[in-house]
């Protein structure tokens, strides 16, 4: 049997053989020849296809951030400024599982729960495929030392370079060159050119910082690179730099500024100085403030928490948008409106016995001088007296002689409820109430009682802390208007400066009723050791030992409310509910330089607690400075 | 016998003196010069391939070194010592891949590896890429052709031990591989036409079955391979890339280390199985075509070899072995260019690594044992 296979026939077998392979062998040629064919179409066919898939692949086009644009003070000196940072970001793409990712990175850098949740939101937003994601924005340096040991097992983690705002005075010019924060995606809703923002990560969300955005951002540039498959730029192709944004300067002067901030001291409050030749504001404080550097820097939510449900609310610029009753520093408007109307001029008298009354009303409206004890009032009273003793009788009189109309149309020349400023973000325009508003608002006719809240500053009256600084400039320039403004130069043209058209000047009173007035308000101040009620209201407080001439008028407001959206805690009623002090003046008296407006929430009477702090930032402003070199001390402290 | 076989058993190289070294050697000139060929090129792609690293360079080199060396002491022994020891070769190769599945290392979910002691890890399913054509071509090499049925189906039932065997560690490639070299022998013997298309017929009709018994990966393979763009990220990614590399090379390629889908990392397994792209993006077409050239030289000269080897055991080895060898070539150019599913085949010669090309030019070593040595 083997045998008879051994003889098998070969030749046949051999010749089968050769047929089968050399049809195998055809078989293969012809499988050549296929693969060839599928190259001709890759490679010959659809070559432009890939072609421009392998340059998309390999070629990104990435925006560059501008640097922002910087902010100075009327010295010089920077009040915000742009710091490198090192911010840990995340490539989605690169990362896998997101959240062993965070777990591994929580156990090398501090990230708080908001971080890590607005890093989910932000991921869930529309973004280009391989953009890193901001997780973290300052690291430290030990977490920088950490990161790099591990990251060899953090695939998709980066560390970035950038450029942050930084507030090299922290708190102090919170409310007045005020803050960016990160863009949320409403913003990104609102702007006009998102584009532009496309490598930004913060935007102005206060103060000048939110005004000037436009020109403070700059322009985005982009770059042409080539990344590898990882994301990971190899080499930059091609730059389009960015535009930085431009540098302002502020009329702000940071001297008088960290002078303001320190007569106010804990106080909750507000300061704003204005240069009353041009508007310029010189300082603007609100008190409690807060550090902007943490908005950038990133916020624990327990401090967030903090700051917004703080009863001081110190993220609320009192300065622009605490709205209060002006109290007796609407006096001298008062006066200048009876004058216009001719309800009264400067010989005419009344006698004031401490309180007044209405015909035909029981309602008995005291003046502030009136004490159980005491009810025998001011004598007899001009309109001099009335305002450098703050005669409440004499102007609840004078009120009667006027219509509301007159009062508040004449008080609308110093900008009461409208906004004024030229330049200071979201400005309240506070409340002047007429006839029109009262039925509007309350469905109530105008009751004659209210011609004498409205007349002595009360009732529904109520103005900011810059309008008030405003009407001490008024008064200071004899009613020529500068409207407020915080820019004072620019490296070139803002987009933002489309100034509304100036303001018509006060009309009504003669430059003689100006210069009274002015003597009024410098006896509240100077008018001094003349004995038991004669002397200026503030005069004991600050009118000793000043060398210049200072016109102010004190104010106390009763606090009705307070506007500010606050819920209302009853167990601490006692210290909120305590009046407002205010001080408004400026000085010199004859060629004045500076206007102030000072307000100290429940601080009580405005001659004994705000006077002093007016008079300690008009000193800082007029009496010879400190050597320069000592100034730039403090800032370099700061 | 033929005169033409007179003439071949005369001493060897009696004409050409420059062939006598190789004849020495029991070396083919016409199947060496383009082997050396094919390795040379590769080396050159792989250089670029690893962005010219010199240390990864001379490793490859050290092991294609070590592959030739086994390629001429293949050579060198008896083509009656291979057919004496192939049962051996077979059943040690199935008893050791017993052992995988006993005892085997498991990477990445397969147990494919053997770590015995005093050697290095290997996976005895590389043996039986040799060692299962062998024993067909063993059992077959005295029986009458073509084979009968019973011969047939024993022979089917050589093949498919160890390719089940390979199939579940799992690794459907190697089994698929192993079983195409055993069948390469079967087609080869003669087998009658209308069997191997009764047997296609019945592979289409079992294709859904096969489709039941795939793991997920591998279905997700055959699914990608219609459709890359069902996840470009994910399984997608590979296909999209490699025809992206190969596409965007043209007719002339982007130049030798120019190529981005490769050297920006968009090109994955670059260096391995997917090493056709490279060349397909620097070189282009003609840079694949010359290396597809080179292939079928030496599928072409190993064709002549199988026809002229004087017994049914050289012939089927010498054409199985030509036939795997194009199979590997065909399957890893139409996988990376997106014809095929993507299975682990490397591109002969030229992919990054030692084992696949131990095997090969080992071989190529007997197919050059089975046509120098004349009187066996």
């Amino acid at each position: 049997m083997a045998e008879q296979l051994a003889l098998k026939d070969a030749q046949r077998e051999r010749r089968a053989f050769r047929a089968r392979i050399l049809t195998m062998f055809g078989l293969m040629v012809v499988g050549v020849l296929v693969l060839l064919a599928r190259l001709v179409q890759l490679q010959v066919i659809e070559y432009e296809e890939y072609t421009t898939r392998s340059e998309e692949n390999r070629i990104q086009i990435q925006p560059l951030p501008p640097p922002r644009g910087l902010i100075f003070d009327r010295h010089g000196v920077l009040l915000a400024e742009n710091r490198p940072v090192l911010s840990l970001a995340v490539v989605r793409e690169r990362a896998g599982d997101l959240d062993a990712l965070i777990a591994e990175l929580e156990t090398l850098v501090t990230l708080t729960a908001d971080e890590i949740s607005d890093f989910f939101e932000r991921l869930d937003r529309r973004r280009r495929s391989y953009e890193p994601v901001p997780l973290k924005v300052t690291l430290t340096d030990e977490e920088i030392a950490a990161l790099a040991v591990n990251r060899y097992r953090l695939p998709g983690v980066e560390i970035e370079a950038r450029l942050v705002r930084h507030y090299p005075f922290g708190a102090l010019f919170a409310h007045s060159v005020g803050s960016v924060r990160r863009i949320s995606e409403e913003d990104l809703r609102n702007l006009d050119d998102p584009v532009n923002y496309s490598a930004t990560r913060f935007i102005g969300k206060r103060g000048a910082e939110l005004f000037y955005e436009r020109s403070l951002h700059g322009r985005v540039g982009h770059q042409r690179v080539e990344v590898d498959a990882r994301g990971r730029v190899r080499k930059v192709l091609e730059v389009h730099p960015p535009e930085p944004g431009s540098n302002i300067t502020l009329h702000l002067d940071s001297r008088l500024q960290i002078a303001a901030h320190g007569a106010l001291g804990e106080r909750r409050g507000a300061i704003v100085a204005i240069d009353p030749g041009t508007g310029g504001i010189l300082a603007m404080v609100s008190n409690p403030g807060y550090d902007p550097n943490l908005f950038v820097t990133g916020l624990t939510q327990a401090h967030y928490d903090d700051l917004i449900s703080s009863r001081d609310i110190p993220l609320f610029n009192r300065a622009t948008h605490g709205t209060y009753a002006p109290g007796s520093t609407f006096k001298p408007v008062m006066a200048l409106a009876g004058l216009t109307v001719g309800a009264t001029d400067w010989e005419r008298t009344i006698e004031d016995h401490g309180w007044f009354q209405l015909p035909n009303q029981d309602r008995i409206y005291r003046d502030w001088s009136w004490t159980p004890g005491n009810s025998g009032g001011q004598g007899i009273v001009d309109l001099h007296r009335a305002i450098y003793r703050s005669s409440n009788v004499y102007f609840y009189e004078l009120s009667t002689r006027m219509d509301i109309d007159q009062m508040a149309g004449f008080a609308a020349q110093f900008g009461y409820g409208q906004v004024t400023s030229v330049d200071v973000a979201d400005a309240n325009p506070g409340l002047l109430p007429d006839r029109a508003w009262k039925r509007g608002a309350k469905g109530q006719p105008w009751y004659p009682g209210d011609n004498l809240n409205f007349v002595i500053g009360q009732g529904a009256l109520l103005v900011t802390p810059l309008q008030q600084a405003t009407v001490a400039a008024l008064l200071a320039t004899r009613g020529r208007w500068h409207r407020p403004q915080m820019l004072l130069a620019s490296d070139e043209p803002l987009v933002e400066m489309d100034p509304p058209p100036p303001l018509p000047d006060v009309e009504g009173p003669t430059a003689e009723d100006w210069e009274k007035l002015v003597d009024a308000m410098e006896a509240v101040v100077h008018r001094g050791y003349k004995g038991y009620r004669q002397n200026g209201t503030a005069w004991y407080y600050i009118g000793r030992g000043l060398e210049y001439r200072m016109a102010g008028k004190s104010g106390t407001a009763q606090v009705v409310s307070i506007e500010q959206g606050e819920t209302y805690h009853k167990e601490e009623l006692g210290e909120y509910e305590r009046k407002h002090a205010w001080f408004i003046a400026f000085a010199p008296a004859d060629a004045p330089e500076i206007a102030v407006a000072v307000l100290v929430e429940n601080g009580g009477g405005g001659s004994a607690v705000a006077s002093p702090v007016a008079r300690e930032v008009i000193d800082s402003y007029l009496l010879p400075q400190r050597p320069a070199d000592q100034v730039a001390d403090q800032v370099a402290e700061r | 016998m033929s005169s033409r076989d007179f003439v071949r058993t005369l001493p060897a190289g009696a004409g050409l003196s420059a062939q006598r070294p190789f004849n020495m050697l029991h070396l083919d000139p016409l199947l060496v010069l383009p082997l050396l060929a094919i390795i040379g090129y590769g080396l050159v792609i792989l250089f670029s391939a690893i962005d010219r690293d010199v240390s990864v360079l001379n490793a490859q080199i050290a092991r294609m070194g070590l592959a030739l060396a086994v390629m001429v002491v293949a050579a060198q022994i008896s083509p009656r010592v291979f057919l004496r020891w192939s049962p051996m070769f077979y059943l040690g190769g199935v008893l050791l891949l017993l052992a995988v599945l006993g005892f085997g290392t498991t990477v990445q979910g397969s147990t494919r590896w053997l770590d015995l002691p005093g050697l290095p890890r290997f996976q005895p399913s590389e043996l039986m890429k040799l060692a299962v054509p062998m024993m067909i071509a063993w059992y077959l090499n005295d029986r009458p052709l073509p084979p009968r049925l019973r011969h047939l189906v024993l022979s089917l039932g050589l093949i498919a031990v160890p390719a089940v065997l390979i199939a579940v560690q799992p690794d459907l490639g190697t089994a698929i591989l192993v079983s195409t070299a055993g069948l390469a022998v079967l087609v080869l013997s003669g087998l009658y036409w209308r069997w191997i298309g009764l047997s296609a017929l019945a592979a289409v009709a079992a294709a859904p079955a096969l489709w039941m018994a795939m793991h997920d990966y591998q279905r997700e393979r055959v699914l990608t391979l219609f459709d890359p763009g069902r996840d470009p990220l994910g399984a997608g990614w590979n296909i999209i890339q490699s025809k992206t590399a190969i596409g965007s090379g043209g007719l002339f390629g982007k130049g030798l280390f120019e190529g981005t889908q490769s050297h920006l990392d968009f090109l994955p397994e670059s260096q391995t199985d997917f090493i056709i792209a490279v060349v397909g993006e620097e070189l282009g077409l003609v840079g694949i075509a010359l290396l597809l050239g080179l292939y079928l030289l030496v599928v072409g000269r190993c064709v002549y070899i199988a026809t002229q080897a004087p017994s049914t055991f050289g012939r089927l080895a010498v054409g199985a072995v030509t036939l795997t060898f194009f199979v590997y070539v065909f399957v890893n150019i139409a996988m990376v260019s997106g014809m095929l599913p993507v299975v682990g085949v490397p591109l002969p010669l030229v992919s990054y690594g030692g084992t696949s090309a131990i095997t090969l030019l080992a071989g190529f070593g007997i197919v050059m044992s089975i046509h120098t040595h004349r009187t066996w």
